[in-house]
């Protein structure tokens, strides 16, 4: 039953790395830059639901605060596609890369300025309640992290795979060209999926803060989210959610089974090997460049 | 303006362009050379720290700014270098001249060994994979604790060369002027390398990798190369440092600060030496400013910045992001701008450092 239990919460917090990821790839495919900032947004979207539902602040019914969470992360992420990414189009990919880095500092002290540097905990209506199942406890939280991850997923997999906006949107992604000469509003695809990738890191911040404490560093969890799309192979959305799961599936394992102190090594260790071995990921999309 | 009339080859590679180009650094020197009699302590102890910054910004120069390779994880090779000289003298008995050289040789040598699997890797999985080799020092660091003093960090001893002793504390002139030997040999190396074929290559791969392989460049051999001589440099930039702190535990060297250090070079400006000294200057002298406005200005109108912890990085970030947005040349660009504009007066034109729009292209179908 432990072992079940250890998969469990290992599949939640894989959830969060694997939306984080979600969050990363998105870009990357619309883009073909990564933005680094995810975590910090995702930190920012959890401040938000935080701030939004619990009593201390302004005490709304959490099934009212998400949505409106989920509004002004997407207004969030629009902004700062508007006023900034907008402006380096054209840029070298590591101009942006830092672009985003710099954003995500700057997050991190907004929020650390706004919100203090305690950690925080969502007064959400899954805390403490737990099902009992042959003897395995399980967090409703945890439950819950699954359900939306997986629902999300789907839903985002129709989006690109069916709707004529998506697939304009990966038509965007691949040369931006090309896409704008036959008819794709480029910019405008562009503006949409950092309105996806915001309300994709709000909702991720939701669910991390369901299940656990936030403070102004949570967002340096996104480095584990890189750990994640790079094992997808970034570029590819299912990839993505899986390299999340194994992530998060590796922490509570290795935590229970290897010695103190390395527990926090292993997922670094399957980051570093993954790039020496399969560079581009286990779902690769990438044929190599013949001179 | 003045026109070289060039009369031979070397002309094009001279590391002056002519006298009076010779001139404004020497005077430079004089002035770096007197400067101890002319601040006190504390900022001579500012601008020793700036001079190990450039130092370390110009080992991340090497290899993001003229070989094309963008680390995020220089920290960590800082940390090598300050571990390994403080360990090699205190473990080991060796004295400080023979450690500092091969403090840096170890750091290179850990460059050398991420470099040789990753050859393949580009731009911004390389970044990632320096990122996690940046935590994963970190953490070893830790659990390293016999040989690293762990959580509780490590002391370096006093400098001794041929028993002068160089203290920060005590003897802070000796100390600045010996940091600023360091540093003048490495521009010097820097400057030689960019103007042999080595450098010549770096630029190529950074450039064009398809065109470099056309030309007969070993890409895998150049990228290799530039990760051992940026991490040689940053190591003994990283053992500086560590004497100039003299405790220092794991989070001296955490990922903040290699995130930092690659700020720092883009502030100052990608692809020149001038770049790492400019964006040192920025990175050593903002909190000073900080501070001042913060006794001068901030206390008088009831702004408190105690309650801002972490206010440096805001600041340095925003004003990052403004250099992107606005200057992606860094602060050298825009002295390079100003030069020009006076150089030509009046017939400077608006667009003439505009370079051209590139359309994106995936990598990932072709």
């Amino acid at each position: 039953m432990e072992l079940f239990q250890l998969l469990l919460s290992g599949l939640a917090s894989g959830c969060v790395y694997g939306l984080i990821a979600l969050g990363f790839v998105l870009i990357y495919k619309a883009t073909e830059a990564i933005n680094f900032a995810q975590g910090d947004m995702m930190m920012f979207g959890a401040f938000i639901t935080i701030w939004l539902t619990n009593s201390g602040y302004n005490n709304l019914p959490f099934l009212f605060s998400v949505p409106l969470m989920i509004l002004i992360m997407g207004a969030f992420g629009f902004l700062i596609e508007r006023i900034f990414l907008r402006q380096v189009i054209g840029q070298s990919q590591i101009a942006i890369a830092i672009l985003t880095i710099a954003l995500g500092f700057v997050l991190r002290f907004i929020a650390g300025a706004i919100w203090g540097h305690e950690p925080h905990f969502l007064e959400s209506p899954m805390v403490g309640k737990n099902i009992y199942l042959n003897g395995a406890v399980l967090g409703l939280a945890e439950i819950f992290v699954i359900i939306v991850t997986v629902l999300l997923t789907v839903l985002l997999y129709f989006f690109f795979a069916k709707t004529k906006l998506g697939i304009a949107m990966v038509a965007a992604s691949q040369n931006q060209l090309a896409a704008f000469y036959v008819g794709i509003p480029v910019k405008r695809v562009q503006s949409l999926t950092w309105v996806i990738a915001g309300i994709l890191a709000g909702i991720a911040g939701m669910l991390f803060s369901a299940k656990g404490s936030v403070d102004p560093i949570t967002g340096l969890l996104g480095i584990k989210a890189f750990a994640a799309a790079v094992i997808g192979g970034f570029g590819s959305l299912p990839g993505a959610l899986i390299g999340g799961l194994i992530i998060g599936l590796i922490e509570p394992f290795s935590g229970r089974y290897l010695p103190s102190g390395f527990s926090h090594l292993v997922p670094y260790i399957v980051l570093v090997l993954v790039l020496i071995l399969r560079p581009h990921g286990l779902f690769s999309q990438i044929s190599h460049k013949k001179v | 303006m003045r026109v070289i009339f060039k009369t031979s080859y070397d002309n094009d590679i001279n590391l002056f362009k002519d006298k009076i180009h010779f001139l404004q650094y020497v005077f430079l020197l004089v002035f770096a050379l007197a400067l101890p009699f002319i601040v006190n302590d504390y900022y001579l102890g500012e601008v020793a720290l700036v001079l190990i910054w450039a130092i370390a910004g110009m080992g991340l120069m090497v290899l993001v700014g003229h070989s094309g390779q963008v680390s995020l994880g220089h920290a960590a090779f800082m940390a090598i270098g300050a571990y390994s000289v403080v360990i090699l003298q205190s473990r080991f008995g060796l004295p400080f001249i023979v450690s500092l050289p091969l403090a840096g040789l170890l750091s290179s040598f850990l460059g050398i060994l991420i470099a040789v699997p990753t050859a393949k890797l580009h731009g911004i999985y390389l970044a990632i994979l320096t990122l996690a080799v940046s935590i994963l020092v970190e953490d070893i660091i830790v659990l390293a604790d016999p040989l690293t003093g762990g959580v509780n960090g490590i002391f370096a001893p006093d400098i001794e060369i041929f028993s002068i002793n160089f203290n920060r504390y005590g003897n802070i002139d000796s100390l600045y002027w010996l940091i600023l030997f360091i540093t003048v040999v490495f521009i010097i190396g820097y400057k030689n390398i960019l103007r042999s074929p080595l450098g010549r290559a770096f630029s190529a791969v950074r450039d064009s990798e398809v065109s470099a392989l056309a030309m007969g460049i070993n890409i895998a051999r150049t990228r290799t190369l530039a990760f051992a001589i940026s991490c040689f440099i940053t190591g003994i930039a990283g053992a500086l440092f560590g004497h100039f702190v003299t405790v220092f535990n794991y989070e001296t060297f955490n990922v903040v600060l290699s995130i930092n250090l690659l700020l720092m070079i883009v502030i100052g400006g990608l692809g020149s030496i001038h770049g790492a000294f400019f964006g040192a200057m920025v990175i050593g002298f903002l909190p000073i400013i900080i501070s001042f406005c913060r006794d001068h200005f901030l206390d008088d109108i009831g702004i408190n910045l105690m309650n801002f912890p972490g206010i440096e990085t805001g600041i340095f970030s925003l004003i990052l992001i403004l250099f992107i947005l606005f200057e992606p040349f860094g602060i050298y660009g825009r002295w390079l701008k100003i030069r020009t504009y006076f150089q030509l007066f009046p017939l400077y034109r608006k667009d003439m450092f505009k370079r051209q729009k590139s359309y994106l292209k995936t990598e990932r179908v072709r």
